[in-house]
């Protein structure tokens, strides 16, 4: 399939675009690379996603969809080659739970990087405790989908290289690696993986866009 | 070996009802176990210890949980038609997309369209027909979400229409002067088996939020 063919519209900072990008190459779909700067959304977006306005946006041919989640699933559907999700219904009701909850969580932990006080503290602690449940999930495999990078760990994978920085730029721990050993661990295999490593995000602009955020909600919240 | 399937429930909820019109458009046989959120059952802390709350379909003493995941399970599991979801992948995202939507807006905005008041209220009456309104758009002119045949994102927002009593009297809404073909559809749903025999009349809903507006001094 040629590359004209599949496009991928996405930020080069977004955790959930990243997932869809480490996907495809897993998978060895070729793609066109579209960036697309979501301070100032480009028409061809607003146009594949009037709905949500937002980063990724996979386009394959005439259609074109969104939420990563989703995209994953497209992708695993329509490429057979290098299956991203469990065969059974059973696992795959699984994945899909905790893929949701992988979602909750990065926005638990963005949440208590940005906010302040009690509700800061609120969220924080709501964030460990699902961190907590995560270990339980990895425990004794070396990835999520086994011994191999599947859905789960495409949805997870925020935690490798995103929640670093939040938690440097917050001052706050959420994942504990005396607490959480084996997502500790995991976090090592996933990140050595040939077609990871060469696709992770550039961690100084990382930290200028957190910042620029943070700014942002504190300027538009100042009102109140 | 038969299918042991029961189902963690409580009545009013738009989320169990659902998994209800999945297990009636299958024709499986299940139970139904009604839950007491002042009191949650030790199977329910047990089977969905993450989020303590329903639907969870417990198939063969194993628990799924979250609703929309819970029809693709059955679809997936009970593989004969009717079909929920379209066998193309790509009209499979389409239909995954608006579940989703529906879950993100629906649902955070209309407790506050019934519970809220004052100003609070009003911004999530807006949104809410403004939601209602990129759905019935969604569906066009066609029967409906999916096309000919009833299925996922159908399942996903009938349930919810039989709130729309509620909602119009606490919210002061006329729905159907709003969203005429919405309303048109919901009809056009409600006369399944499925989903007549999955959904309460809009009035015992009404007396549920009546009951839990008093109780917790709402009113």
């Amino acid at each position: 399939m040629g590359s004209q063919d599949v496009k991928l519209l996405n930020f080069l900072l977004s955790p959930v675009g990243r997932r869809v990008e480490w996907a495809l190459k897993l998978k060895g779909v070729d793609y066109e690379y579209i960036e697309e700067d979501i301070f100032n959304k480009s028409n061809l977006l607003l146009e594949l996603n009037p709905v949500h306005k937002k980063v990724p946006v996979l386009v394959h041919g005439q259609k074109s969809m969104a939420e990563s989640l989703i995209i994953l699933e497209y992708i695993d559907e329509t490429w057979k080659q290098y299956p991203l999700l469990p065969h059974h219904p059973y696992q795959r009701a699984l994945a899909r739970f905790w893929a949701k909850l992988s979602d909750e969580l990065a926005l638990g932990a963005w949440r208590a990087m940005v906010r302040r006080g009690d509700e800061r503290e609120k969220v924080l602690k709501e964030a460990i405790e699902v961190m907590e449940k995560i270990e339980q999930l990895i425990k004794g495999n070396k990835f999520f989908g086994g011994n191999n990078i599947g859905y789960l760990d495409l949805a997870f994978g925020w935690i490798t290289c995103w929640l670093p920085v939040w938690e440097e730029i917050g001052s706050m721990q959420v994942l504990d690696p005396l607490k959480c050993p084996s997502i500790s661990s995991w976090k090592i295999h996933f990140l050595n993986h040939p077609i990871i490593k060469d696709n992770l995000p550039p961690r100084d602009q990382m930290i200028s866009y957190c910042h620029r955020r943070i700014e942002e909600f504190y300027s538009t919240h100042h009102a109140y | 070996m038969a299918d042991n399937v029961v189902l963690l429930d409580f009545w009013p909820s738009s989320y169990g009802m659902r998994v209800k019109i999945a297990l009636e458009e299958k024709g499986i046989t299940y139970e139904c176990r009604q839950e007491d959120f002042q009191a949650k059952s030790s199977l329910l802390l047990e089977m969905n210890p993450i989020h303590k709350l329903i639907p969870v379909l417990i198939h063969n003493g194993k628990p799924v949980c979250e609703s929309l995941n819970v029809i693709e399970y059955i679809d997936e599991v009970w593989n004969y038609k009717p079909s929920l979801l379209p066998s193309d992948p790509y009209k499979r995202s389409q239909a995954r997309f608006w579940g989703d939507y529906i879950d993100k807006n629906v649902y955070s905005i209309r407790r506050k369209v019934w519970i809220g008041k004052g100003k609070e209220q009003e911004e999530s009456k807006k949104k809410f027909i403004e939601c209602l309104k990129t759905l019935e758009q969604e569906l066009g002119d066609k029967p409906y979400f999916g096309g000919e045949e009833f299925g996922y994102v159908d399942v996903a927002l009938i349930p919810f229409t039989s709130w729309f009593y509620t909602y119009e009297i606490y919210g002061k809404l006329n729905i159907e002067e709003e969203c005429p073909k919405l309303v048109t559809w919901a009809k056009r749903c409600m006369e399944k088996e499925s989903v007549a025999k999955s959904l309460p009349h809009p009035h015992k809903i009404y007396g549920f939020a009546k009951q839990y507006k008093q109780r917790h001094g709402l009113e």
